[in-house]
């Protein structure tokens, strides 16, 4: 996306319905956040009042709770368990079908006919997890048309985040809290003598757009309001990683005996990496129907915690124990990823730690290694 | 939009079977020819292909051609589980789908005016025969070229009339496991049949397929006799579901082996393979 440099602007609070009324006119269908089972999800939304007015959240290792602000702020809460991944990657969908007669197979592939998605509510550290997944599934050799089609139709309403979980730590992976850019529209939430929004311009989409709805330039307290609501999110900041020189400790400490203490609370549950907005590993199922002329393909999420998910003919799985499969991930996830697709498979969102049943915290793994660096079994 | 995804990489195009030849008691040699002509691509040694049996799934099969034939593509595949059998009952007519060529495949371009071994372990020789192939008909370019082929039992041998007449062009060397009543030649493993085997070590390439112990075995006794570990290349298998990295599980530290791979000179693989487990 090109930035634009079109000066920042105003938005009454009134307002935001009309700028969720002017994304639908121009045919987006609407994903934000929501309250649902005492979590936030993101799900189809239609008015300001969809949206989980008031509501905040407390975060830890292996916690999560909605609590009351005692405002009506509209986003004054982090991320919650689900990304946007499971728009533009579905959890499970199919890839194509097929029907056989006596001598021929003909494959049908299924056509990206996902609506235009406007996301609603994007955070900073989720613009960057979108684009690492956008390295995974637009490469030039072999893009998924379908994500390509959903990603390249998509609008990006991002919001700056006011406040930190204590699970969250964007700024030692420089993805956040404030949304430099990847996005069409953000909002910077203020709350104070009246409740405004400062939005900034990231594309002319996002620019058109704004121009449609009630607005007025904003002035330098705006803007120093709107700086402070960012510097409370770093001030919040629960977490710290420690990121200098980590891709070349975790390469060079597969045999460190922390993976074995981390494997004994290890389940290999897999939820970190369900609620990790970059995970991108799938299986496929195939089906038929009862006649059996009739086949289809799906590709679901899929996870290395898994026993299945290395599984040799003959050899069983390569990465048996839970040491190998935790060590994988994280291994992945901070350097690996870095061979593969020259970034972060991490963007300091916390999910992983807040989600995980028993409190497994990367942040602290990762320091555990650098001060155990070296050390090796017999 | 009623368009169809062009260039939907998880798309397989419609083959049929050409020709189905029972190659030992588990093995199945397929032939099998694109539906629409224009759809057979270029390959190279040591690519692969995914292989759709109607209903039943995809599975990862190394291309098994003489390269010099382009009207067909043939694969030898292992009865292993449900795909696999299904493939392996397919009859001449039968339709299947195919997609691919996937991987690096073998550094042909690398081994010019270099002494050739190539060392198989059972269905290992599967990926080896297209190189084979490709150095029987450039065999001015090459220098000694020997096949090293083993094999748990005597009747498991692939390609046993075609070993026959490759004898004579090169030296091939056949050994089985253990002592069997139908076999007069030697038994031991794959990397006994060295002995005697004269080499320029710094101008000879190796290329190995087979179980992973027996490519670890193999390489090290290459590496034993001073060829330098750049100059001796395997072949890996993983998991897969897409072959074109994406679906995460044939991850080996940095590399994805279906797109990285599957074939990787040792120097660059050596330390996960032999000193960390479960990688």
């Amino acid at each position: 996306m090109k930035k634009t440099d079109s000066p920042a602007a105003c938005i009454d609070r009134k307002d935001i319905d009309a700028l969720f009324a002017a994304l639908k006119a121009e045919g987006y269908a609407l994903v934000g956040p929501t309250v649902q089972n005492g979590v936030i999800v993101y799900d189809d939304i239609s008015t300001a009042g969809d949206l989980p007015i008031g509501w905040r959240d407390e975060q830890e290792a292996g916690t999560y709770r909605l609590k009351k602000r005692g405002d009506a702020a509209l986003f004054g809460y982090n991320v919650g368990p689900q990304a946007w991944k499971k728009f533009l990657f579905p959890p499970r969908e199919k890839l194509w079908t097929a029907d056989k007669t006596r001598h021929a197979i003909a494959f049908h592939p299924e056509t990206p006919d996902a609506p235009g998605y406007a996301f609603i509510g994007v955070r900073a550290c989720d613009i960057h997890a979108i684009r690492v997944q956008d390295k995974v599934f637009m490469s030039k050799n072999h893009a998924n048309p379908r994500y390509k089609a959903r990603r390249e139709k998509a609008f990006i309403l991002a919001v700056n985040c006011g406040q930190a979980a204590k699970t969250c730590f964007c700024m030692s992976m420089n993805t956040g809290p404030k949304a430099e850019d990847g996005f069409d529209l953000a909002l910077t939430e203020i709350i104070g003598d009246s409740h405004y929004f400062v939005v900034e311009t990231g594309t002319e989409q996002g620019k058109a757009l704004l121009d449609k709805i009630p607005h007025r330039a904003a002035n330098e307290d705006d803007l120093k309001s709107a700086a402070a609501c960012t510097d409370n999110a770093k001030n919040e900041m629960g977490r710290k990683l420690d990121t200098t020189g980590l891709k070349d400790i975790l390469s060079r400490n597969y045999e460190n005996p922390r993976w074995e203490i981390v494997a004994e609370r290890c389940l290999t549950c897999a939820n970190c990496t369900m609620v990790c907005p970059t995970c991108f590993c799938s299986t496929v199922e195939d089906t038929t129907d009862l006649a059996g002329n009739h086949a289809e393909r799906w590709q679901t999420w899929d996870s290395c915690f898994t026993m299945d998910f290395t599984h040799l003919h003959g050899g069983g799985s390569v990465r048996h124990s839970e040491k190998a499969r935790y060590r994988q991930w994280m291994t992945h996830k901070l350097s690996t990823w870095f061979d593969q697709f020259d970034t972060s498979g991490c963007v300091g969102c916390g999910r992983c730690i807040a989600w995980c049943p028993v409190g497994i915290d990367i942040t602290e793994e990762a320091a555990a290694l650098r001060t155990s660096d070296g050390e090796k079994n017999d | 939009m009623t368009e169809p995804a062009l260039n939907d990489p998880m798309l397989p195009m419609p083959f049929v079977v050409v020709e189905n030849i029972k190659n030992n008691p588990d093995c199945t040699l397929l032939a099998v020819r694109p539906v629409d002509s224009s759809h057979l691509c270029l390959y190279k040694p040591g690519q692969f292909f995914m292989l759709y049996a109607f209903g039943y799934g995809e599975v990862p099969i190394s291309i098994n051609s003489d390269p010099s034939l382009k009207h067909s593509l043939t694969f030898t595949i292992r009865d292993v589980g449900g795909v696999t059998a299904a493939l392996c009952a397919l009859e001449p007519g039968d339709p299947l789908g195919v997609r691919g060529p996937f991987g690096n495949g073998w550094p042909m371009e690398d081994l010019a005016g270099r002494d050739v071994i190539v060392m198989a372990g059972g269905l290992g020789c599967v990926p080896l025969r297209p190189v084979v192939y490709h150095l029987l008909q450039n065999r001015k370019d090459y220098g000694r070229v020997s096949l090293l082929y083993g094999s748990r039992k005597p009747e498991a041998f692939l390609f046993n009339k075609e070993l026959q007449i490759w004898k004579r062009h090169i030296d091939v060397r056949l050994i089985v496991d253990d002592p069997a009543p139908n076999w007069d030649g030697p038994f031991g493993h794959t990397t006994d049949l060295v002995k005697n085997l004269e080499i320029d070590k710094d101008n000879t390439s190796v290329m190995i397929c087979g179980p992973e112990i027996m490519i670890n075995l193999s390489a090290d006794k290459m590496l034993e006799l001073g060829i330098p570990p750049q100059h001796v290349h395997i072949s890996m298998e993983r998991n897969m579901k897409c072959a074109i990295g994406q679906c995460g599980r044939c991850q080996f530290g940095p590399d994805f082996i279906c797109k990285d791979g599957p074939v990787f000179a040792y120097d660059k693989v050596v330390e996960r393979l032999l000193d960390i487990k479960e990688v």
